[in-house]
């Protein structure tokens, strides 16, 4: 028992982080339909620009205010100046512009940053809490409650706000949603940003515990994609349920099964999922994309 | 029919579009001043046999895959474990992994390509990491994430060593490759194919079998990878998982997109930007990976239709 509660917060740990890369995807391609591939690179660049800017001598509060706003600012880049400027070329093409921009970001950060994998100090205490045999680190509660705060802003935000209705019609249709008055450019661009603001502070929340690299950002990406299509692609529900769902099968399959076979499990899982449900858990029937 | 007849008509058969490239395929090696160029053209070649199956799927039938590279895999190792383990010569082991690649993509097709879209896309890729993950882990049989040699494969009683070889073998079979593919595109098959990718409703309605159709191109295309596959091995000598991941996967479909989808000669340009670039880049050193996502980026955005069709219409337009 003590076991399984164990791998249970372990899994909620990494399922969170999943779930935020998961919904940046969903953020990015209910908006704009197109499938993010460099939302991983994002979630470095939080993690490592605070860690850089630490050793900087900034102090850490402001370092990493710096580094989502400096993440925030190269998702909208990201928008403005690679897919807006292409803007209705088709999905796959779109995703290679994507997957170029992760290639350069990476290489960027290669040579801005290094090689070599760094930490964070956590937010409090790095001793573990004992809970029923099994232990828990504090920065992963700080990871977990991070997630659930930006999780509810978002949904708030989303739900309650003018801007956010004005998201939510960008989705529902672009061409309508422009006709009743809705800058849509705005809009889309506004959903890289804060897709790349979240990213970042995923980055940051987690380097504590799984230290961060300048290439951390490609398995992030295919976990968050796979996430987000466990879930059904454009929903947002979907997207948080799947990322806490693959969390949890690898961080149980690389206790029970084989820790080298975590991620085939977890990828099993999504298979026989879309093969039992061509749509994801949540998704909606019909959507055709690439 | 008088000889210059004779000639017309022979132009306007449809492989007479390869002719021009089997001519560039037997001169380039005038050029070639060390063993190194042999080795980058024979490269060029085989990444071009692989875009080539994975072009007749995503840009004829229109059916994405993002774990192709697990067919490079399975031909790569088909011809490292087979004369290791098992005892089967290289060229049996070559024929073998074919037919395995073939038995996988079939097996695998089926459930797979239900699928649409981007869930098709997240299915392949799952395939694609689960044959990496499979092969880094059983170490046993592939050496782990380190990788394993491999043995060189005997024609004609001489063992094929260095690139020479390996650039008139690979640019054969991609010359014999694309000449099926044209011959399929033709065929009513490939008909039927241009109709899925146009409408899947509508040729079905006009009844065609189109699951039947989609597995058949998806079998064609493992096995294009497969060739690829083994080839690369036999040329490196040596093999490590990374011929499967996800990146090298992720690289194929950036070679058919960059060359263009739905385009033959495409899928031998795509190949050779992506293969050649990275050798130009070391050049640059720390920057390489930078320059190569920026002219991956500038060509999708400027080009999007891909390098051959664009600069084709381009010259069309000029034409008039």
């Amino acid at each position: 028992m003590a076991e399984f509660l164990q791998f249970l917060f372990s899994g909620l740990t990494v399922g969170a982080i999943y779930a935020l890369v998961a919904i940046g995807f969903t953020l990015i391609y209910n908006a704009s339909d197109v499938v993010n591939f460099a939302q991983g690179e994002f979630v470095m660049l939080g993690g490592m620009t605070t860690v850089f800017l630490g050793y900087a001598g900034v102090p850490l509060p402001l370092a990493t205010i710096f580094a989502i706003l400096a993440t925030t600012a190269v998702g909208f880049a990201l928008y403005r100046l690679a897919i807006a400027t292409a803007h209705e070329a088709d999905a796959v093409t779109l995703i290679i512009i994507t997957i170029g921009a992760s290639i350069f970001i990476r290489g960027a950060a290669e040579i801005v940053f290094d090689k070599r994998f760094h930490s964070l100090p956590p937010l409090f205490s790095s001793d573990p809490i004992r809970i029923g045999g099994a232990a828990i680190l504090p920065q992963s509660l700080v990871v977990l409650a991070g997630a659930l705060i930006i999780l509810l802003l978002l949904w708030g935000f989303i739900e309650r706000t003018l801007f956010g209705k004005a998201v939510i019609a960008t989705s529902a249709n672009r061409i309508a949603a422009r006709l009743v008055g809705i800058n849509t450019q705005i809009i889309v661009g506004a959903c890289f940003a804060a897709a790349a603001a979240i990213g970042a502070i995923a980055g940051i929340l987690v380097t504590p515990i799984t230290l961060t690299s300048y290439n951390v950002g490609t398995l992030l990406a295919l976990k968050g994609f796979a996430s987000a299509m466990l879930g059904g692609i454009g929903s947002a529900t979907g997207a948080v349920v799947g990322g806490i769902l693959l969390g949890l099968l690898e961080a149980l399959a690389a206790g029970y099964v084989s820790a080298s076979y975590k991620d085939a499990v977890a990828f099993l899982v999504i298979l026989a999922v879309l093969f039992a449900m061509p749509q994801g858990l949540f998704g909606k029937a019909k959507v055709e994309r690439v | 029919m008088r000889p210059v007849d004779r000639f017309r008509g022979l132009a306007q058969h449809r492989l007479f579009s390869l002719v021009p490239l089997a001519v560039v395929i037997l001169l380039m090696p005038l050029m070639f001043t060390s063993a190194y160029y042999y080795r980058v053209a024979a490269l060029v070649f085989i990444f071009a046999i692989a875009a080539l199956g994975l072009n007749l799927l995503m840009g004829f039938a229109g059916q994405v895959s993002l774990g192709h590279a697990g067919f490079m895999g399975i031909g790569a190792y088909s011809v490292a474990i087979g004369p290791t383990h098992l005892g089967i010569s290289p060229l049996p082991s070559f024929v073998l992994g074919a037919m395995v690649s073939m038995l996988v993509a079939i097996v695998v097709g089926r459930p797979i390509l239900r699928l649409k879209g981007h869930y098709l896309a997240v299915a392949t890729l799952g395939f694609g990491v689960l044959l990496a993950i499979a092969f880094t882990n059983e170490a046993n049989w592939t050496g782990g994430p380190d990788g394993m040699t491999v043995r060189h494969l005997t024609l004609l009683g001489r063992p094929l060593r260095g690139a020479e070889p390996w650039y008139w073998i690979s640019a054969t079979t991609f010359l014999v490759g694309a000449a099926f593919a044209l011959n399929l595109i033709e065929s009513p098959t490939g008909r039927a194919l241009r109709g899925i990718h146009d409408s899947e409703i509508a040729t079905r309605m006009l009844g065609v079998d189109v699951a039947g159709k989609k597995l058949m191109i998806f079998v064609v295309a493992a096995v294009y990878a497969s060739v690829a596959g083994s080839y690369l091995a036999l040329l490196n000598s040596y093999i490590t998982p990374d011929v499967s991941g996800f990146l090298r996967s992720i690289e194929l479909v950036a070679m058919v997109v960059l060359g263009g989808m739905g385009s033959i000669s495409g899928s031998l340009v795509g190949a050779a930007v992506l293969v050649i670039l990275p050798q130009a880049l070391a050049l640059f050193h720390d920057y390489e990976h930078m320059m190569l996502g920026l002219i991956v980026m500038g060509v999708m955005i400027f080009l999007r239709r891909g390098i051959v069709p664009s600069v084709a219409a381009a010259f069309a337009q000029r034409r008039e």
